[in-house]
């Protein structure tokens, strides 16, 4: 679909029409009014800004984002290149600090924490999966998932253990080294290494994003099966409106503020979504 | 986190293999110099616990005042009736009298038999199956009048076999005696160079012109007796120039000037083994650094699973820890085989060190040991502190850069403060009054450590603007490669720096031992080209440093065509307290020297008579001497007279033959026993012929430990010890450049491979193999030609201070060396890149542009 059509066609009507199936459009708006977190919410978010750099050539990536992840849902973060989405994760989990605005994981407001705090809240609730893996290359697949709770000087539950490693599928890869296993099954390994501790949220960057298509959607069933099975808390960022789809919620980013948000919505709707934002 | 610190260095084997090589090597130093040092230990131990077995006591004759060695004066001998007397004492079992000295041997070729600059023993043997006696026969039999016997290797080496003729010199003409055995000494299988010359007593005293006269009674007691009682009886008839000591005591004082030499000898190594150990921690620092840029994700990654600072921390160090240890143990064992490469190296260059096997002690275990650890750890403080700062955002940002530490903008300025403070230390210790010889070392070292630190902080502004310069030769021969090359040694300067900064403090000390060595020999040219004024040719020992019996002297005096010779003797002497270099002269020496002299004239020295003196001006100064003034010298036979000042001379910067105190040799001669030259002057008719030349040669025949020079010869010869000294240095301060070379191929097999991506991009356009090897190579020369322009600028300047504080050395900058010492590191970068060049152009140009 070529951008001059997008340009054409408002959004809402667009969605509509290109949606095979309704879905639930919810204007961005009201959950910012709240000022409090919402009661169940595992990460809350309020008035989010940031801005990259000083006078004439700072960058304001967040202008604005307030939002609540509830607890055993995935949710997904969309938006063109540029959008903030990543600027937003990374300050959601606490890598970034924002400029201004709260951010509360497991209710610790995070911004204000030192870094041994921070460390601390991430051993307990923050898992991380990555676009591309970030495998440590040196460790077998069992100890790179092992990896977090060796850090945290903790004993891994050998039961929940098998269970994690037979779930991602690579029981028989244990002893495999990063190299030695494909794309696909290294990412498999990161998803153990971020559940294993059962952290609270999960954050996702592009997990599919180094993937080609079959074994993207293997890591998806993969995610979406923790999600229903495991009840974990993911918020995944991606510009792929198939990742968007297994989400329960989708937030739209555009110039640095949610711009939508959906619930259950197909990939067709998500991509015409997306061409309204202008990007793919 | 432990698992993983020791996976990631698994995981990184060539790397942590290069790594830890530059503290293998330093740690081998210290292990090797320890092993060297004790074997040789080991080695005189049992040579002079061995000569003194079955001994309970030794008399000894006693000079008036401790006497130097090697100084041509040596305890005089006592009265061999002695020996009579000790036997008739009623706790004595055995006694046998010796007399000792130099002896030289003397081959097929008629040159005397030296082997390095060791001594030439020559001792009589009372009788083969006498309980004192350390030797055991191999071969023949003991020897009897006009008789010798020679040790084994000297008689191997020389191809002497039993019942032939050899030649023995000591203090008189040639001798031709017949060999009658050969010789074992005690348990050790070498004594260095030593040769070993065995006679019958009355031979020995013949030789050493001891008539009638014994040097040493060794004594057995009956069994019953104690020591004690022993000694107790032999004191009651002790004549007053003789002393008596315990054999143990004997064997401690035996070795006491070894001791000393060995313990310098383990200084003076250790040293250099500190030098390349701190050349190390430079490598081992920066290798950890790029290392750690290079694992910015991983540790990143690392922080987002929930490691702490603290545990990042820890596993660099945990890292630095398992890689010390390694290091260290293997350069334990690499200083056993370096140890065996020093001794070599001795030999060569002529010290020939005794050796009875490499000796390990628990010491060099643990010194070596803990040694490498600690400066491995050490070295690895600031890389690891710097990962501590790998944000967790790195985890997900392409390219992201470690944060600068808190106080990187006062680095430049603490830099110039660390240089800064360094010199001020090192002038304080060169210039400041009063500080003794320890406090002036600790000044200069510190200070020299500062300032190589604070230079190699500051190195990192130098390097742009010196890549740029030493580059541009590059950019012309390499083309393409070339630029580039010069690009990428100035794209991380830190990193080029500290690499450069290796290589630039072993260039710094080499250029600074070439200097002074310039400095010393430029002096000692100057002075003997200012002093030796007439002589025609002159005489030494054939090692140039020891003296020569006053006969050789004698011979040449009646030689044809001679006109004059002047003999200059020195020994030691005692005045105003202290022990002193004295020195004699004869009157022929006025025609040939040309002093400075601030009182008195060139006449004084013809004129000295038997109570005249003359001083240097030093001297004179330091004791408020004048002309007329009286200066008491003590000989070592205890005898004392007054002399008068008749001269004071200046000497020139490079010093003079020349002690503090220099009276006739006529005087000398009465109170020494066995007066022998240092040097002597010829002056000859017709000067500088081959005639005169010849007929020299041919008097001196029968002297074969004697050699005539020219002057420009003699000055050859004279400075030739010190050209070994400085081989010596040269070798030992390469190995600081080898380790600096090390961390060259470490940074760049890093760099290449932190570029595998550029360089197959660089290859997909169309550079070839060559190209990429040519770049990587001229990066690498580029590097050591920062390295060596800022240690030779470094050398000079820390040379000019050295010599503006010692005044008898010219300043004089060996530009030739110099520039061979650039070559030599432009050598060392292409030695140096050769592997990690191999590696950049075999990378596969898909792989590395697939390369994640």
């Amino acid at each position: 679909m070529g951008r001059l059509e997008v340009l054409c066609v408002p959004w809402k009507t667009g969605s509509n029409e290109m949606g095979g199936q309704m879905s639930e459009t919810v204007e961005a708006t009201p959950a910012t009014d709240t000022a409090m977190p919402a009661a169940g919410a595992v990460v809350s978010a309020r008035d989010l800004t940031r801005r990259y750099g000083e006078g004439d050539t700072a960058v304001d990536a967040l202008r604005g984002i307030s939002l609540d992840v509830p607890k055993g849902q995935l949710t997904a973060v969309m938006g063109p290149s540029g959008s903030g989405k990543s600027t937003l994760m990374h300050i959601l989990a606490g890598l970034d600090k924002p400029t201004s605005g709260e951010v509360t994981i497991a209710g610790t407001e995070i911004s204000k924490l030192n870094d041994s705090d921070l460390t601390k809240l991430r051993r307990e609730h923050i898992g991380f999966i990555f676009q591309f893996f970030n495998l440590l290359p040196m460790l077998t697949a069992e100890e790179n998932v092992l990896l977090p709770l060796s850090i945290a000087g903790e004993k891994p539950d050998k039961a929940w253990v098998d269970e994690l490693i037979d779930k991602i599928g690579l029981a028989d890869r244990r002893k495999h080294r990063p190299s030695e296993l494909s794309g696909g099954q290294q990412q498999r390994v990161a998803i153990g290494r971020a559940l294993v501790s059962r952290p609270s949220i999960v954050f996702a960057d592009e997990p599919t994003g180094n993937l080609d298509s079959k074994t993207s959607g293997e890591i998806l069933e993969l995610l979406e099966r923790s999600v229903q099975e495991l009840e974990q808390t993911i918020v995944m960022v991606t510009h792929e409106s198939r990742a968007a789809a297994i989400a329960h919620r989708v937030l739209f980013l555009a110039d640095g503020v949610i711009v939508r948000e959906s619930k259950d919505i197909s990939a067709q709707d998500i991509v015409a979504a997306m061409d309204e934002l202008g990007g793919s | 986190m432990t698992k993983f610190a020791l996976k990631a260095l698994l995981g990184r084997k060539l790397r942590t293999a290069l790594t830890a090589f530059a503290i293998v090597l330093g740690v081998a130093t210290v292990s090797g110099t320890y092993v060297l040092t004790d074997s040789i230990d080991k080695a005189f131990g049992s040579i002079f616990t061995d000569s003194r077995k079955g001994s309970d006591a030794v008399i000894s004759g006693k000079s008036a005042f401790k006497l130097g060695s090697g100084t041509g004066v040596t305890a005089p001998a006592f009265d061999q009736g002695l020996l009579q007397e000790v036997r008739a004492l009623p706790a004595v079992a055995v006694a046998d009298g010796s007399v000792n000295g130099e002896a030289q041997l003397i081959g097929k070729d008629g040159k005397a038999i030296v082997y390095g600059g060791a001594p030439n023993l020559g001792f009589s043997i009372a009788r083969g199956a006498s309980p004192f006696n350390p030797l055991s026969l191999v071969q023949g039999s003991w020897p009897k009048r006009n008789e010798v016997v020679v040790d084994k290797s000297t008689a191997h080496k020389e191809h002497f076999t039993i019942g032939q003729t050899i030649r023995v010199q000591a203090v008189g003409p040639v001798q031709q005696l017949r060999l009658s055995g050969i010789v074992k000494f005690g348990s050790v299988g070498t004594i260095g160079g030593a040769t070993l010359a065995g006679f019958d007593l009355p031979t020995a005293q013949g030789l050493f012109a001891k008539r009638g006269k014994l040097d040493e009674i060794a004594v057995a007691s009956k069994s019953s007796v104690p020591t004690a009682q022993l000694l107790a009886e032999i004191r009651r008839i002790l004549p007053k120039d003789t002393q008596v000591r315990t054999g143990q005591a004997q064997a401690h004082e035996d070795s006491k000037d070894t001791n000393a030499f060995i313990s310098f000898l383990q200084k003076f190594l250790l040293g250099f083994a500190g030098v390349a150990l701190f050349v190390g921690s430079f490598v081992i620092a920066n290798s950890l650094s790029i290392t750690i840029a290079q694992r910015t994700r991983e540790l990143a990654t690392l922080r987002t699973l929930g490691a702490s600072r603290r545990q990042v921390l820890r596993s660099i160090i945990l890292e630095a820890l398992v890689m010390g240890i390694f290091a260290a143990i293997v350069g334990l064992f690499a200083g056993l085989a370096l140890a065996k490469g020093l001794f070599k190296l001795f030999d060569v260059v002529g010290f020939t060190l005794p050796n009875n096997g490499l000796t390990l002690e628990t010491r060099t275990v643990v010194v070596s040991l803990a040694v490498g650890i600690i400066v491995t750890l050490l070295a690895s403080l600031r890389p690891a502190m710097r990962a501590t700062r790998v944000p967790p955002i790195a985890a997900v940002r392409e390219g992201a850069t470690l944060p600068e530490s808190r106080f990187a903008r006062y680095r430049s300025i603490a830099s110039v403060l660390l240089a800064a403070l360094g010199f001020g230390a090192l002038l304080w210790g060169l210039f400041a009054p009063g500080l003794g010889t320890a406090g002036v070392l600790l000044f200069m070292l510190g200070g020299a450590l500062l300032v190589f630190f604070g230079i190699a902080l500051l190195s990192v502004r130098l390097v742009p603007p010196l890549a740029g310069a030493l580059g541009w030769p590059a950019t012309k021969i390499g083309g393409s490669a070339g630029v580039l090359a010069r690009e990428n040694a100035q794209r991380n300067p830190q990193r080029t720096a500290s690499t450069a900064s290796a290589l630039m403090i072993g260039l710094a000390l080499v250029t600074l031992v070439s200097i002074l060595a310039a400095g010393i020999i430029t002096s000692f040219r100057g002075s003997v080209d200012k002093i030796w004024k007439n002589a025609d040719y002159a005489i030494t020992a054939q090692n140039n440093f020891s003296p020569i019996p006053v006969a050789a002297a004698n011979a040449v005096a009646k030689a044809p065509g001679v006109i004059a010779v002047g003999d200059v003797r020195a020994g030691e002497t005692q005045a105003f307290g202290k022990t002193i270099n004295t020195t004699a002269v004869n009157p022929a020496t006025s025609r040939m020297f040309n002093l400075d002299w601030k009182v008195g004239s060139g006449a004084v020295l013809a004129t000295l008579g038997a109570d005249g003196a003359f001083v240097d001006k030093g001297y004179a100064k330091s004791h408020g001497l004048g002309v007329g003034s009286p200066v008491p010298l003590t000989f070592p036979d205890g005898s004392r007279e007054l002399f008068y000042v008749k001269g004071i001379f200046d000497p020139p910067t490079g010093g003079s033959p020349f002690g503090s105190v220099t009276i006739s040799a006529a005087s000398f001669d009465r109170h020494i026993q066995l007066p022998e030259n240092l040097y002597s002057f010829v002056l000859m008719k017709g000067g500088q012929t081959s005639a005169n030349a010849a007929a020299l040669d041919r008097t001196l025949s029968s002297f074969p430990n004697a050699k005539v020079a020219t002057r420009q010869k003699f000055i050859d010869n004279q400075i030739s010890g010190l050209k070994s000294v400085l081989n010596i240095l040269y070798v030992l301060l390469a190995l600081s450049v080898v380790v600096s070379l090390f961390g060259i191929v470490n940074t760049l097999v890093l760099t290449v491979f932190e570029r595998t991506r550029e360089i197959g991009m660089l290859r997909a356009i169309g550079m070839t193999r060559r190209q990429v090897r040519r770049m990587v190579r001229h990066e690498s020369v580029i590097t050591a030609l920062i390295g060596a322009a800022i240690g030779i600028a470094l050398g000079i300047v820390l040379a000019s201070l050295l010599i503006a504080r010692v005044d008898f050395i010219v300043l004089s900058i060996p530009v030739g060396q110099l520039i061979i010492f650039g070559i030599a590191a432009i050598f060392v970068g292409i030695l140096a890149a050769i592997f990690p060049a191999r590696r950049a152009a075999r990378l596969n140009v898909l792989r590395a542009l697939q390369y994640e």
